[in-house]
């Protein structure tokens, strides 16, 4: 018991900063995926056919495929062959913010879709060229519409960043395998690990949820249109 | 109401427009000289706002030719069609506010993002417009927050902005409550009165008695008739404008404005 006890006080200052570690990873990889998956949405509702055609083998491809697997053929596979010399954490962001890119594209897409046609409409009526209508008019709106599916995401990936401990990353997951193995204190060690997740998760919904009050749209009702 | 110029500010010759394999415009011309106000009417699914889409190409004409003074516009010219789109205002009948934009950044934006006006500038002229239709209190409102009548006075004040040389309006009051249409119309008026050039559909036969210069009704994509109001609207004259507008009047009990 008062070993057990040791064990904990020792790694605590050792596992939060694997969850510092995690949260890097995971923020990084939500804002490549946010770059990444809005200009697959707009590329999506109002590209050309080729240009549809081409993204949606990339979201089929990142859906499709397991991150575990992504990890791999990115981080063994694809940079070694290429010659790109990419720290672990590195490559975590790149591959968990192109699989996010492919899941937040959809969330976006969806948005931008139930926005009225009547919109894009009027800016184009107003002078303004599709581009700058996207830039100033859709996306305004559209991310806000889609704050909910972020904050989704987010929580989801979160999770999915505990498989980095395979590249031996030096996140929340990866850290708790290492102390246990050693002391055996698998018990209490892992419950520390999910609680470090859980408050994680908490403060970023927690956060995302306060700028989505923070963006609303006085007098406009979601639920009502 | 007279025009001084003869060179037509806005000339439209024969448009066409096919949509779902249906011929929804069928060789539409007409001309607007400076000044004038032409109003469309004629039975729903007819192609007024089609028409109204296709003159600042919302909609891409199949066929036709469409001036603005003398400068004939060309859809694939993308910069003098981005420059064309700013001086042709466009109203329509369910507003498309932006609904993400205070009444004041509604009439600003385009200012900013489009004419490139500096921030203070392009808000003190969107403040201005606002004043103009008579809601310049309600600047700081959102589009969710404005009665129907407010947001298609907002939607006015947008194009207004734009300083265009003619106008096309779409049904403005058709979404309004009947006790909001007033305000709509007066705005219109004033504008009339004050010389902008418009092309405006509308149902409102009472307003546009006085006021039309000519009367281009249409139907199944075509203007089968046209002429000054006084011909086309006298009761007992049998004309096509004359019967559709005796059975709205039935329909709706419209009151005269
Ligand atoms: N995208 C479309 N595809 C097929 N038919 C359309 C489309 N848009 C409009 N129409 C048809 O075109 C006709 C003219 O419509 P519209 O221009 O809206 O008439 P109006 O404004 O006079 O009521 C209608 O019969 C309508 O059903
Ligand atoms: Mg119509």
């Amino acid at each position: 018991m008062l070993e057990t006890v040791q064990v904990i006080k020792d790694s605590f200052p050792y596992l939060l900063e694997g969850a510092g570690v995690t949260a890097i990873a995971v923020v990084g990889a939500m804002l490549f995926g946010f770059v990444i998956g809005i200009q697959i949405a707009v590329a999506q509702v109002y590209g050309a056919a080729w240009l549809r055609r081409a993204v949606g083998l990339y979201v089929w491809f990142f859906r499709g495929v397991p991150i575990l697997v992504l990890l791999f053929l990115f981080y063994f596979g694809l940079f070694s062959f290429l010659g790109i010399n990419l720290s672990a954490l590195a490559s975590v962001v790149l591959v968990l913010g192109m699989t996010s890119g492919a899941y937040q594209s959809q969330i976006y897409r969806g948005a931008i879709q139930s926005l009225p046609t009547g919109q894009l409409k009027a800016a184009r009526a107003l002078g303004m060229s599709d581009s700058r209508a996207i830039l100033s008019i859709i996306l305004p709106q559209a991310l806000r519409l889609s704050l909910p599916g972020f904050s989704n995401e987010y929580s989801i990936l979160l999770k999915d960043s505990a498989l980095a401990f395979v590249l031996g990353t030096s996140e929340i997951m990866a850290r708790t395998h290492f102390v246990a193995s050693r002391t055996y204190q698998h018990l209490p060690l892992y419950l520390m690990a999910a609680l470090l997740y859980y408050l994680l998760t908490w403060l970023g919904v927690k956060g995302l949820r306060y700028l989505e009050e923070k963006v609303r749209i006085p007098g406009y009702s979601y639920h009502q249109g | 109401m007279t025009s001084v110029e003869t060179r037509p500010v806005l000339r439209v010759e024969r448009i066409c427009k096919k949509l779902g394999g249906k011929q929804i415009l069928n060789e539409v011309s007409f001309e607007l000289r400076k000044g004038e106000l032409k109003v469309l009417i004629g039975p729903s699914g007819g192609g007024k706002s089609t028409l109204l889409q296709c003159i600042n190409f919302l909609i891409p004409p199949d066929s036709g030719r469409i001036w603005l003074k003398d400068q004939e516009i060309h859809i694939h010219r993308k910069r003098d069609l981005y420059a064309y789109r700013q001086k042709v205002g466009m109203i329509f009948q369910d507003f498309n506010l932006f609904d993400h934009l205070n009444a004041l950044e509604n009439v600003a934006i385009a200012l900013r993002k489009v004419k490139k006006m500096a921030k203070r500038e392009a808000l003190e002229r969107a403040l201005q417009e606002l004043n103009r239709v008579g809601i310049g209190d309600k600047a700081a409102l959102y589009p969710a927050q404005l009665s129907g009548g407010q947001k298609q006075r907002v939607s006015i004040a947008r194009a207004l902005a734009m300083d265009p040389e003619v106008m096309l309006l779409d049904e403005p009051t058709s979404a309004l409550d009947p006790e909001l249409i007033g305000e709509v119309l007066t705005v219109i008026r004033n504008l009339a009165q004050d010389g902008m050039t418009m092309i405006l559909a509308t149902h409102q036969i009472g307003f546009i008695r006085g006021l039309a210069d000519e009367i281009l009704f249409m139907q199944e994509g075509q203007i089968i008739e046209q002429g000054i109001p006084l011909d086309l609207l006298t009761a007992g004259k049998s004309s096509r404008t004359q019967s559709f507008c005796s059975k709205l009047h039935e329909l709706s009990g419209e009151q005269e404005l």
